[in-house]
């Protein structure tokens, strides 16, 4: 059964959806229509796109490969530290991007304690498309440790305990029943980082600096693009709508179900 | 309805509080500024404002291309100083004017590290295969003038970064992250933690600064007092302690 609002909760909730929705009308309004399919295979747009699906890809898969484990850790071991721990973890969530970017520059850049040190063995992360994912992974790892640990303890133990009795080692209950049971934390999980990698913006041009084809992910090239050429600024957006539209579809089940 | 009246001015209340409101009996006036001119307009504030009593200064500094973009977009700025002639003339439309006044110019340099460990002497030697060159992205006014510097020298550089402002440039090198940049030679003064290598004359190019009044702001008469500031002798004077080059005497 539904009851009437309040009023004023109507019309607060209308200009909410208004404020959210009025820019994508902008967007799609300016939206170069017609020279669409011409522009969208320009090879400038498509190094953009190109360097921004591999770069958040790697990103996300590496979000996975470690905040999964660091979130199994979290959910199921008790350590002194723990609250500590959890707040590092999730400290880039709040933190300005920018400023995420500054901090990798001072730790991992040429002159930085682990960046002299990666030099000395001839690696180079700044300016570079592998300091592109760095950023954004360091962006994205809380999203993957936040949703893997919630998935985590919403396990039964039991299942793990009776693998063990039935004589299954930590690894094998790990593959053949943590796993698959993760699976759908898993999958929101690679979701999200994806999403936040690709539209990581801050760090990249902080850390990685802006080249086309090595560094220039699309947020940065919408961003530069939008100093000289603005309608190739509102295609490369359009891109970058299309793409979190379609992580919205991906997440319909678990985002936008109705909850009771 | 009493209490939604309520709601209305709280949330007009709120947002004109956000916006910062009036300070005091000046009046602001808005410049917006290539980011080279960061220095020496933020060291012309206080001699502006004791020659004009009722005005107020305000910077908003970015790469020149930005500027314009902005003001594109309806930013509100009373004058505009750039630090190229094109940029100054994407500048939108805004009826008949006297031309836009050329009141300082540049040189470019080569920003380095520190005591320069690569031992660049010259524009040629950036083109040095494993040198990290950062410079100004080509719509910024001083990635076009790096542009034609190098294409003088006949020198082909890949650089590693594109910067949207000069100012990025400098701190890159200064952070020790790339070995060399194309700046202005008033980029590498005043303890910014980088060294500079002259270029020469026959392969260096005249930067021109130019400043115009807008219309586009409250105080158009206050844009005008900066902009014939600019050009005085007391302007001139701040502008030559911090580097930079008269403008010719037309």
């Amino acid at each position: 059964m539904s009851r009437r609002p309040p009023a004023a909760v109507l019309v607060f909730a209308g200009v909410a959806l208004l404020f959210l929705v009025l820019p994508v009308i902008g967007l799609l309004e300016r939206a170069p229509w017609s020279g669409l399919a011409h522009q969208l295979t320009a090879h400038d747009v498509r190094t953009a796109v190109g360097l921004s699906l591999l770069t958040s890809a790697c990103a996300a898969a590496l979000a996975l490969l470690l905040g999964a484990p660091l979130a199994w850790v979290l959910a199921r071991v008790e350590f002194p530290g723990k609250a500590a721990v959890r707040a590092i973890a999730l400290l880039p969530l709040v933190l300005p991007p920018v400023v995420g970017g500054v901090a990798l520059l001072l730790a991992l850049g040429r002159n930085g304690f682990v960046g002299s040190w990666l030099a000395h063995l001839g690696i180079a992360l700044p300016f570079t498309t592998a300091g592109a994912v760095v950023a954004e992974l360091f962006v994205a790892l809380p999203f993957a440790v936040i949703t893997v640990e919630a998935g985590v303890r919403a396990l039964d133990e039991r299942l793990e305990e009776a693998a063990a009795t039935l004589g299954a080692g930590p690894y094998l209950t790990l593959r053949r029943v943590v796993l698959p049971a993760l699976a759908p934390s898993l999958g929101a999980a690679a979701a999200l980082c994806w999403a936040r990698a690709l539209g990581e913006f801050g760090a990249t041009i902080t850390f990685a600096g802006n080249l086309p084809g090595r560094t220039q992910t699309l947020p940065l090239a919408v961003y530069l693009e939008l100093q000289s050429r603005p309608g190739v600024a509102v295609l490369l957006s359009l891109i970058l709508l299309a793409l979190s539209i379609a992580v919205l579809f991906l997440m319909r089940g678990r985002w936008l179900a109705p909850r009771r | 309805m009493k209490r939604f009246g309520v709601v209305v001015f709280a949330v007009g209340a709120l947002t004109s509080a956000c916006s910062g409101g009036s300070s005091g009996p000046r009046h602001p006036v808005t410049v917006f500024a290539a980011a080279s001119l960061n220095n020496v307009f933020a060291a012309m504030k206080q001699p502006f404002e004791s020659a004009h009593r009722t005005y107020s200064l305000t910077f908003s500094f970015a790469g020149s291309q930005q500027l314009v973009s902005q003001l594109e977009q309806g930013a509100k700025a009373d004058a505009i100083a750039t630090a190229d002639r094109a940029t100054m003339d994407r500048v939108p439309k805004r009826g008949p004017h006297p031309p836009p006044r050329v009141f300082a110019e540049n040189r470019l340099v080569i920003a380095v590290r520190p005591s320069n460990p690569e031992g660049i002497r010259g524009l040629a030697d950036l083109g040095r295969p494993g040198l990290r060159v950062v410079l100004a992205a080509p719509a910024v006014p001083a990635g076009r003038y790096a542009r034609d510097a190098l294409g003088r020298a006949r020198v082909t550089v890949s650089p590693v970064s594109l910067e949207d402002n000069v100012e990025g440039v400098v701190t890159k090198v200064a952070l020790g992250e790339a070995d060399a940049g194309v700046v202005y030679a008033t980029d590498t003064t005043g303890g910014r933690g980088v060294y500079s290598v002259a270029i020469p004359d026959d392969e260096n190019v005249r930067a021109e600064y130019l400043a115009d009044p807008l219309p586009f702001g409250s105080e158009r008469d206050g844009g005008q007092a900066f902009v014939d500031f600019l050009v005085s002798a007391r302007g001139q004077q701040v502008l030559h302690r911090f580097g930079f080059l008269p403008a010719p005497t037309s």
